[in-house]
């Protein structure tokens, strides 16, 4: 069965920290970590982080790598991918992630 | 009784013992899928690390232990039995049968059923508390029996012995060592050796008796049993250990008839076949050209070859090096190939350093051009590269002895790694060869982390790192490859040079840093070069690190003021100049710690940690502790950390100098300086030292006339005595040294680099230092005390900024867009208070954690804790 996709509303484009990491609540109590590079590209991913099995991803440091953003898990330092949720430094290991968008000044994300 | 018949085409393969070498095989074999392997082990576990069995009673658990589990076998397609012991074996009909009558066919068996302990026949030896070490079953006999007595006694002075020895150390015995032999490791050492390494284990409180051969054991007087020896002497002790030796477990090949060798051990040949044609032997169960191997090594090494034998490939055992390097207790212990000169003609030559408890001896060919074999004790940093010589016939150079003689004393020749063939096992855990290095950089890899990913060497003890580096950088040298020195891919610069650019240039932030001199594509940097330039413009600014332009570039203990522990929370550390603490701001840490039930220890560094705090918890219980006249700790920062101190003449009766002021007071200047890697100091108030001053970064000692620096020690994962600076100086003087030695460090040091290995990778190293900050060689010194002067007078409590910040404390909160907190922090009690949830402790729906209270050791009880 396919789910319609929707955006759900997260927060105010101002509570975003700019090359820094906040962490959101979806309705379904899943928690997702929100990174703003700009006022134009913010990135969501989960925020469990499944190496070190805590939710603490979006307090880790983002960097770029061969032009893609990453985070930098703060416990073990596996990067994840913020366009795609893989991580770079075990093929293993993956998380999810989300599209955004910013809407009349709201950050959204798209959420099965 | 039940029967297997074969239906499938699959090679039946039927491996009897799981231990390290049967699970070696296992694994060689399950990789391609072309047989049906069935397992069967006679103990109640599959294979375990026994090498490291020791550290069993160091805390590690047998899951820690354990090499494979039944999910990993079933996921391989293996099946096993386990307390399946293998009682009869039908060589004609080709099947097996275990005790409890199963029987299981096979196309080809595999015995690695491994060695027992040898106990020698000394009437007694079946008494309770007489055991072996083997197992960890025989661990837990030993841990049961060592839980009733005082002290124990290990028969047995060989490599294993003294490993047993150190676990009855471990379990609080007092110990003993029982050899028949004069001295102790007598295969592996001489014995000069054997008396240095004796007296070093004497002096961590282990008795050693040699000569000694045990005639009866009997009741004791004051302990349970006493040991009669030969020469009319006794002992009495509680447990005895025999641990004298192994025996190969062949009975199997004994009863139905193998070729056994005159004193056991399963004869093989050089594919670990035994005399019929679809049975094998590997490890201790197996003699090769007429020897035993009682090492994992060549273990693995006829593993591989049985399993290449049986799928057709051509690899051979041809015998393995029984060089060891190994620690005992903390003692260094190295040997190779013919460590007592029985060649021919052999030369010696040997060092003995009796102040450092050194001892260094090399065996070279009549014609002094070939390494024939090494012992040393109390330092077994030479051992790689006297290993390469001797496995490779390396020539030597013209002074052989150069080779174990200390570095000041001239020039050491370096082994050039170019020297090396191909065949060179660079890392014998994995049995990676220099040839394989070359291969893995002649398909791509450009740095050692590739190497190592496709090599796999230097994965398994680590020991071989250096070499590794060597060769790889070697190799990459000679394909043209400059081998880099830039901190990351976002900047073509050292730590060094950035430093230097952000301080010539006065650059503030990291954006304009990376902007003017970043490598082209360069965008947000990343986790490696961003907390290093927070450090730097930390270091020569000083400016509060969570203002917007730098909170991006801390890690997160820095950008959240805190110690992430595993669970996400944080811990807490207010600053306790000295370890000094007033009975008022003790009170108030306690009525903290109580109201968000915080865990409370105490720290190494003379002050007070309080664990599991929320993020959302850190701005209110810091402003409680700065309301009470208390400041940051820094224990999240790569900054100084603390001075631990003594109470010196202020209180004590031997106290010269006072340690305690002078230990404020270094710790109130240097707060808050960002560094490369965290720093510790101490201050001793005389020279008993019991702030432990020389394991510290910097380490003051009281004299009648002064104080005595020392600097660049080390506790922690490579301990370093610290080396003494300059001697009976005055306070001023101290501190001018201090001053500059520090900031030349935090300058010059690379990323993470501690005080201790800094000073060595400095060409001229400890004498280079003095000429800097004692001489003023590089007339650098008015500007290194100026910046210091700065950092100290710009210093600020980054949590009293915090929490004055609206702004700053918005960050502090789990969620956005909810005041919940995070659900999968839960917390259960062990000895009266909390400590983090385990997995299968978590209960997400229901209000109450049941968890076992762990009071006592031996003793639970069930208690329900409410969720906090």
């Amino acid at each position: 069965m396919n789910v319609e996709k929707q955006w759900q509303t997260i927060c105010h484009k101002d509570d975003l920290v700019t090359h820094a990491g906040v962490c959101a609540l979806l309705k379904n109590e899943q928690q997702i970590a929100l990174f703003k590079i700009n006022d134009d590209e913010v990135y969501a991913i989960s925020n469990w982080d499944p190496a070190g099995n805590a939710n603490v991803l979006y307090r880790g440091i983002i960097g770029d790598n061969k032009g893609d953003f990453f985070v930098a898990s703060p416990l073990y330092k596996q990067r994840f991918l913020l366009n795609s949720g893989k991580c770079l430094d075990d093929e293993t290991l993956a998380v999810n992630n989300y599209d955004t968008r910013i809407y009349e000044e709201q950050v959204q994300v798209l959420v099965a | 009784m039940k029967s297997q018949i074969s239906t499938n085409i699959k090679q039946k393969i039927v491996v009897v013992g799981n231990g390290m070498v049967g699970h070696h095989f296992v694994e060689q074999l399950s990789d391609n899928n072309m047989f049906d392997i069935t397992v069967l082990s006679a103990e109640s576990r599959l294979a375990y690390d026994r090498v490291h069995l020791s550290e069993y009673f160091g805390g590690k658990t047998a899951e820690d232990l354990a090499l494979t589990t039944p999910e990993n076998y079933e996921s391989l397609g293996v099946n096993f039995q386990l307390n399946a012991k293998v009682t009869n074996i039908d060589k004609s009909a080709k099947f097996v049968t275990t005790e409890s009558g199963d029987t299981y066919t096979y196309d080809k068996l595999i015995l690695a059923t491994g060695s027992f302990p040898f106990v020698p026949p000394i009437p007694g030896k079946e008494r309770d508390h007489c055991l072996v070490y083997r197992t960890i079953d025989d661990l837990d006999a030993i841990q049961a029996s060592a839980n009733k007595g005082k002290v124990g006694v290990v028969v047995g002075g060989g490599l294993l012995g003294l490993e047993a020895a150190n676990a009855l150390k471990q379990l609080g015995l007092e110990t003993h060592v029982v050899e028949f032999a004069p001295q102790l490791m007598g295969v592996q050492l001489d014995k000069a050796g054997g008396q240095l390494l004796r007296s070093m284990i004497e002096d961590l409180g282990v008795t050693v008796h040699t000569e000694k051969a045990t005639k009866i054991i009997v009741d004791g007087q004051t302990s349970v049993h006493r040991m009669e020896f030969a020469d009319g002497s006794h002992l009495e002790t509680d447990l005895i250990l025999f641990s004298a030796g192994i025996r190969p477990y062949d009975n199997l090949a004994r009863e139905f008839d193998l070729a056994l060798g005159e004193r056991g051990g399963i004869v093989v040949d050089n594919s670990c076949k035994t005399s019929d044609e679809n049975i094998y032997a590997i490890g201790e169960c197996a003699l090769w050209n007429n020897f035993i191997y009682g090492l994992v090594a060549p273990g693995y090494n006829m593993a591989k070859a049985a399993a290449s034998h049986i799928s057709g490939g051509d690899l051979q055992f041809t015998g393995a090096d029984m060089s060891t390097k190994l620690k005992l207790m903390g003692v260094e212990v190295g040997s190779i190939g013919d460590a007592h000169a029985k060649t021919p003609g052999a030369q010696c030559y040997t060092y003995e350093n009796q102040p450092d408890n050194i001892y260094k001896k090399i065996v070279v060919s009549q014609d002094g051009k070939t390494l024939l074999g090494a012992v040393l004790v109390g330092d077994t940093s030479e051992y790689d590269s006297l290993l390469q010589y001797a496995l490779n016939g390396i020539e030597l150079p013209e002074s052989p002895d150069a080779l174990i003689l200390p570095s000041s004393s001239g020039e050491k020749p370096t082994l050039g790694v170019d020297a090396l063939p191909d065949s060179a096992t660079i890392c014998s855990c994995l049995n990676v060869t220099k040839g394989d290095i070359i291969a893995a950089i002649d398909c791509g890899a450009i740095d050692v982390g590739e190497v190592k990913s496709s090599t796999k060497a230097s994965t398994g003890c680590g020991g071989c790192t250096a070499l590794l580096k060597n060769v790889t950088d070697n190799e990459l040298a000679k394909r043209g490859v400059e081998v880099s020195t830039d901190i990351c891919q976002h900047f073509a610069y050292s730590r060094i040079e950035l430093f230097h650019i952000i301080k010539a240039e006065k650059i503030k932030t990291f954006a304009d840093l990376i902007a003017k001199h970043g490598n082209e594509h360069a965008k947000l940097g990343c986790e490696i070069c961003k907390p290093a330039v927070g450090s730097i413009l930390s270091s020569v600014w000083n400016d509060y690190i969570l203002q917007n332009d730098h909170l991006p570039l801390q890690d997160t203990n820095d950008a959240y003021l805190g110690n992430m522990q595993k669970d996400g929370t944080y811990s807490v550390v207010p600053r306790m100049p000295g370890g000094e603490v007033t009975p008022d701001k003790l009170i108030v840490i306690g009525e903290i710690a109580k109201e968000y039930n915080l865990y409370t220890k105490i720290t190494g560094g003379q002050r007070i940690d309080l664990f599991g705090a929320r993020i959302d918890q850190l701005p209110p219980i810091w402003e409680r502790l700065i309301a009470a006249g208390m400041e940051t700790g820094h224990a999240y920062g790569k900054s100084l950390r603390t001075v631990k101190s003594c109470v010196g003449s202020t209180w004590c009766r031997y106290g010269v100098q006072d340690s305690m002021s002078m230990a404020i007071f270094l710790e109130n200047r240097y707060k808050g300086l960002r560094s490369p890697h965290k720093i510790k100091f101490a201050v001793s108030g005389c020279t008993r030292e019991c702030a432990e001053a020389q394991s510290k970064d910097i380490g003051i000692i009281a004299t009648e006339n002064g104080w005595n620096l020392y600097v660049s020690g080390n506790g922690g994962m490579k301990p370093r005595h610290g080396d003494l600076f300059a001697t009976d100086l005055d306070d001023e003087t101290l501190v001018k040294y201090i001053d500059r030695y520090l900031m030349f460090y935090v300058r010059t040091a690379d990323r993470l680099q501690r005080t201790s290995v800094w000073l060595e990778s400095l060409e001229g190293g400890l004498s280079y230092m003095q000429s800097v900050v004692i001489d003023d060689h590089l007339k650098v010194c008015d500007e290194l005390e100026k910046q210091m002067a700065d950092v100290v007078a710009t210093y600020q409590c980054e949590w009293k900024t915090t929490v004055e910040s609206p702004e700053q404390l918005k960050r502090f909160r789990q969620f956005v867009n909810s005041a919940d907190s995070d659900k999968n922090i839960e917390f259960v009690t062990e000895r009266e208070q909390i400590r983090p949830a385990r997995d299968e402790e978590k209960n997400y729906q229901g209000q109450v954690i049941h968890s076992l209270d762990i009071t006592n050791a031996g003793i639970t009880s069930l208690s329900i804790t409410e969720k906090a």
